[in-house]
């Protein structure tokens, strides 16, 4: 084990290398890039026993992994924003064909107008797919989870995407520790495909199905994805067991006893859990539930925590046309039936990159402190530039 | 065992379409007249759906005594998958197929 | 004993569910009696597609990767690549697809695939048009050919635009083998496929796949108008082996308007229009003779 002082995509490329894929296929896009860069260089030097296909669309990229993967070897790629919208179609092609691919993506914004700075729309337009989707808080993180997100996937069989904050994670130095190889071969072992193409076993990989048959091939994902939650569980535990530090689904920060608790994805929990230290020195009681795993959604986490708070405000740093945010729909979905409810205000904040500042996430609480349900907001993008003074 | 517990997680095709019978689509079948043929399997090459078979020759005629005795496969139509298209019929050199109604 | 001209051993099962006359069923079985047991095919959305029957049948005694429509290229250089990680240099890895899924949507991929110079073969089927879809125009379809996209009506929307040709997009790319191939022509067939399995790198066959339902022809005539294709040198066969162009047959000639006639796709056209067909032809037939005088000199 070594400790570095590296970026988010450096520790990406770290954990990309440390999987041990044996096909690479991937697409340059801002601010992925230097993932990529880096694995070619551990590729041209001979420490990554790999094939780097230099492909010429991200459409291409998912569709070489597809391929390469039902040939019976570990693939990863790596993308952001358009990029990821461009492979949508094989996103979901590898859920049908139940392909435990690993990526990443580097979480920015789309255009017009063009932006290569932080947001969630891109891994949030994506979330019909069926692909496992983790949000990452730290450098840390960032290396950590490609490693268990192989070994979720290759249980489950469904494929996963470790989410990191363009240019706040990816471009940015923190101290990593780097575990060494053998450490991980020992926690993930070789590949062993449940099917594969073989030469001298003719099958047909992906057919036809009529209305008659189709159903319960997507009913058994569907199992996958609920079964997952467990296998996170267990992985992430495992990990800590391994390399010292556990993971879950969720991380709580303080919510044990929180009167508000903010539900977040992304490296601006971490924030939030500085501004919650805050506030709890003031004698103010507020939490923050980092949403890890947004696919499988953590209901349970959710309505226990939700169960002890008095008020819940959800963090979405996209825009998806819904009726709320993505997160703030799926938390209150998965609170509708709870026979104790708080009420839940949806923030929609940090679209484009905006920095979300410890002030502001100050200013939410107290917003959350300060709501009252029937005479509230129920969605509220914060941090405009509206002339209200508001935020 | 319900559909359910017997799918593959995704759907993998292997078993052979042979048991799909193609020959029920047809409209016209394929007669070979054995007294013409003079094994050139002309027919055999053609077929789209590989549904002309090389035969024991012993158990044909052929157009003459010579060819039955330098070529010991005979080209036998296989009913259960001919679609009847014609192929064979428009391609033999010797109109030894003719395509028949069926019935 | 028989003498067979072509590879006895069949890797394509009857049973299938191709249209009575399908051009693109004998391309494959002649392909894969070509290639052997020891060969991956990988199929986008296409004919191909839904010609091995629904779930649980397959029709190829060899393994078959579906994918989506665009991807051939890349799908072929996944599966190359991984098959070689895994110590398998031997296996053949190809792609069978449409001349849509080629000439169109898939350029982008096969372009990629090709240029990154991948030991892989890419087989274009060419029935000219989208045939699984209905009978769509595709840029393959010929000039003055009826599609449902070009249905002629009163304005006479017929294709007005001649056919791409993406072999010579392919010999662009400089890959070291490029053929056309069709199915009147086992033997030569089989030769050509021999030919690309021997050579490393990426090869380009394009199979002229008449179809009966689309082209609005006699399922009997398919090998007949695929013959005809040839002799009236609208689609020519031949080869771009390492920077030579080599023609693979020089027939009498014939009358395009005798390759044209039996096709219902064609009925409009009138005599004019023949004759300008006639004209193109022969005016590329000029070209190809030239390419192929021309390339043998220079690498003499």
């Amino acid at each position: 084990m070594v400790k570095k002082v590296i970026t988010g995509n450096a520790a990406s490329a770290n954990g990309a290398r440390l999987s041990r894929p044996k096909v690479i296929a991937a697409y340059p896009i801002t601010p992925q890039t230097s993932i990529i860069e880096k694995l070619a260089m551990m590729v041209s030097n001979g420490e990554l026993d790999a094939k780097f296909i230099k492909v010429e669309s991200e459409h291409s990229a998912m569709a070489a992994c597809i391929a390469a993967e039902n040939t019976g070897v570990r693939t990863y790629t790596a993308s952001s924003s358009h990029g990821l919208a461009l492979m949508h179609e094989l996103l979901m092609w590898a859920v049908g064909a139940r392909l435990p691919i690993v990526m990443t993506d580097v979480n920015r914004a789309m255009g017009p107008p063009w932006s290569i700075w932080a947001d969630q729309q891109d891994s949030i337009a994506q979330r019909d797919t069926g692909w496992m989707q983790f949000y990452v808080a730290s450098n840390q993180e960032a290396l950590d989870t490609i490693i268990q997100a192989y070994k979720v996937a290759e249980t489950v069989n469904l494929p996963a995407m470790s989410i990191e904050d363009a240019f706040i994670l990816s471009h940015t130095m923190e101290a990593v520790e780097i575990p060494d190889q053998e450490s991980v071969d020992l926690f993930l072992p070789p590949y062993e495909p449940k099917f594969r193409l073989k030469p001298g076993e003719p099958m047909g990989f992906g057919s036809l199905v009529m209305p008659e048959g189709y159903m319960e091939f997507r009913y058994k994902i569907s199992e996958a994805m609920d079964k997952a939650r467990d296998v996170i569980r267990k992985v992430g535990k495992e990990f800590g067991e391994t390399f010292g530090r556990e993971y879950g689904l969720v991380e709580e920060y303080r919510t044990e006893d929180a009167e508000v608790v903010l539900v977040i994805a992304g490296t601006v929990a971490s924030t939030a859990m500085e501004v919650v230290d805050m506030m709890r020195e003031e004698g103010k009681k507020a939490g923050v539930l980092r949403i890890r795993s947004f696919r499988p959604f953590p209901y349970e986490e959710v309505r226990r925590v939700a169960e002890q708070a008095s008020f819940i405000g959800v963090f979405d740093r996209s825009y998806t046309g819904g009726f709320g945010g993505a997160i703030g729909s799926e938390v209150k979905a998965a609170l509708y039936n709870s026979s104790d409810r708080p009420p839940v205000k949806n923030y929609i904040a940090g679209l484009g990159g905006r920095d979300i500042t410890p002030d502001i996430l100050r200013k939410i609480f107290e917003d959350m402190f300060a709501s009252v349900k029937g005479d509230m907001k129920e969605v509220e993008w914060v941090g405009l530039k509206d002339g209200s003074g508001r935020w | 065992m319900s559909y359910l517990d017997e799918i593959p997680i995704t759907p993998i095709a292997d078993k052979s379409s042979i048991a799909n019978r193609t020959g029920t689509w047809r409209t016209f079948r394929p007669v070979i007249d054995y007294e013409k043929c003079t094994r050139c399997m002309i027919c055999w090459k053609f077929c789209p759906d590989a549904a002309i078979r090389l035969e024991d020759g012993s158990n044909y005629a052929a157009t003459s005594d010579r060819i039955k005795q330098m070529i010991d496969k005979a080209p036998v139509i296989d009913y259960d998958h001919c679609k009847g298209c014609g192929i064979c019929a428009n391609e033999c050199p010797v109109d030894a197929i003719q395509m028949v109604k069926e019935e | 004993m028989v003498k067979l001209t072509i590879p006895e051993e069949e890797y394509m099962n009857p049973g299938h569910v191709a249209c009575q006359g399908c051009g693109a069923t004998i391309a494959m079985r002649y392909l894969l009696k070509g290639l052997g047991e020891k060969t991956i095919v990988s199929i986008p959305a296409c004919c191909w597609a839904v010609i091995p029957g629904v779930f649980p049948y397959r029709t190829l005694d060899v393994p078959l990767l579906y994918t989506a429509f665009e991807t051939t290229g890349a799908s072929i250089s996944g599966i190359r690549a991984a098959l070689d990680m895994l110590g398998d240099t031997e296996t053949t890895v190809v792609g069978f697809a449409g001349d849509g899924g080629t000439a169109d949507i898939g350029l982008q991929s096969l372009s990629g695939a090709v240029e990154r110079g991948e030991d892989v073969i890419y087989v274009m089927y060419d029935n000219e048009a989208y045939m699984n879809t209905g009978i769509q125009r595709s840029s393959s379809t010929p000039l003055g050919a009826w599609t449902t996209t070009t249905p002629g009506g009163s304005k006479k929307e017929w294709k007005k635009r001649p056919k791409k040709s993406v072999i010579e997009i392919m010999i662009a790319h400089d890959i070291p083998y490029a053929a056309t191939l069709t199915v009147a022509y086992p033997e030569d067939f089989i030769k050509k496929v021999r030919r690309a399995k021997e050579v490393k790198g990426p090869k380009f066959l394009q199979v002229l796949s008449p179809c009966p339902t689309g082209w609005k022809s006699d399922p009997a005539k398919t090998v007949e108008l695929a013959r005809l294709a040839v002799q009236s040198r609208v689609f020519p066969l031949y080869e771009f082996d390492h920077g030579k162009y080599r023609i693979s047959m020089k027939p009498k000639q014939v009358p395009v308007r005798e390759y044209l006639k039996p096709q219902g796709r064609f009925r409009h056209l009138t005599d004019e229009e023949i004759e300008e067909i006639q004209r193109n032809t022969d005016e590329r037939w000029e070209i190809l003779l030239a390419k192929e005088k021309f390339t043998n000199e220079l690498y003499r």
